[in-house]
């Protein structure tokens, strides 16, 4: 890999950093928020289906997981396996993928 | 007190006699003196100023003639070893050469843009570059935050703090032609992107540098050059 392409990723996971701080916060106030009286699966599922305001805000954050995750366990790789090069890379893309899958599986279930 | 002293072949215990203001440096003369002229160790102004006696004392890079025993000892002990990320020659020895190296790969050498015939370069000594190139240009390269360092010791290529910080202090120098290169340099999993910012170099360095905003520097100089489209 370049260092042009390093340079990248690490600006890649600075950028899905900020995304994901206003995610999260977003994420952890409304459970907060919801919760207080006591939340039903199916209430849950009554505010979030059929929401296009909910779906872009978790596909946004899905999107984030899936850009941040695997940069920060390429450095756990390099620095804790000694794990570098074109095989560490293809795993944790095939890695990154299974995150956008299973994450945009769990946005479409409680959309659709 | 006790001194325990790593060795080629392991630790060995020497009584040393305590003495007032006495530095950990003058604990090893001592040793290498009176009890044990086999023992090899490296130091050469005594004064703070060459930064050659740095070694691990109670598990922390320092130098030696500016530590003085009553702040370092522990239940009457000191446990002295080379300094940690280099490969030790012998005994407190230790071999800087890949230290050095580093600095020459992450371009540490000045590349002037003027000849002996241009007129002198105005630099303010209150713009900005100045000012950051002065924070870190105090460095005598003795290693302490190299041995400091997680990252060198967890990814071997890793260029460390001291060299990033002299790519910093030529990032700032605007006589200097080839920051571009050095930039290219000092990128990627080898350069500043692979610091965690644990800050145990500015922690530790003697001359109370910051290495860590250095690299924090070249991130922000690195970034601004990617999204130029230059890099």
């Amino acid at each position: 890999m370049s260092y042009r392409t390093q340079a990248a990723l690490w600006l890649a996971q600075r950028a899905s950093a900020a995304v994901l701080a206003a995610c999260v916060a977003v994420h952890l106030f409304t459970i907060v928020y919801a919760v207080r009286g006591g939340l039903s699966a199916s209430e849950i599922l009554e505010r979030t289906r059929g929401s296009v305001a909910w779906f872009a805000f978790y596909s946004v954050f899905v999107l984030a997981v899936t850009v941040h995750v695997p940069i920060g366990l390429r450095a756990v790789c390099i620095e804790w396996l000694r794990w570098r090069g074109r095989s560490c890379d293809f795993a944790l893309l095939l890695f990154a993928a299974f995150l956008a899958w299973a994450g945009m599986r769990a946005v479409v279930a409680v959309f659709a | 007190m006790k001194v325990l002293v790593k060795r080629t072949a392991g630790f060995q215990e020497f009584e040393v006699p305590r003495e007032p203001s006495q530095t950990v440096l003058d604990a090893v003369t001592f040793i290498q003196r009176r009890l044990d002229p086999t023992l090899a160790y490296r130091y050469a102004c005594r004064v703070g100023m060459c930064g050659s006696c740095a070694m691990m004392v109670n598990g922390v890079p320092r130098w030696t003639c500016r530590t003085h025993v009553d702040r370092v000892l522990e239940k009457e002990t000191i446990t002295l070893a080379p300094l940690r990320n280099l490969p030790v020659i012998r005994d407190l020895v230790v071999d800087m050469r890949e230290f050095f190296d580093k600095w020459a790969r992450a371009k540490g050498q000045f590349s002037g843009s003027a000849t002996r015939q241009d007129e002198f370069q105005p630099v303010r000594p209150d713009s900005p570059p100045r000012r950051h190139a002065d924070a870190g240009i105090e460095c005598i390269g003795c290693g302490v935050c190299y041995a400091a360092c997680d990252v060198v010791k967890w990814n071997p290529d890793y260029l460390g703090p001291a060299a990033l910080n002299r790519a910093w202090t030529l990032v700032n120098d605007v006589r200097e032609k080839e920051n571009l290169q050095r930039l290219r340099a000092v990128s990627g999993d080898a350069g500043c992107h692979a610091c965690h910012s644990h800050v145990s170099c500015t922690e530790r360095c003697p001359k109370s540098l910051s290495p860590t905003a250095a690299i924090a520097g070249l991130k922000r100089a690195v970034a601004k050059t990617l999204m130029r489209g230059d890099l």
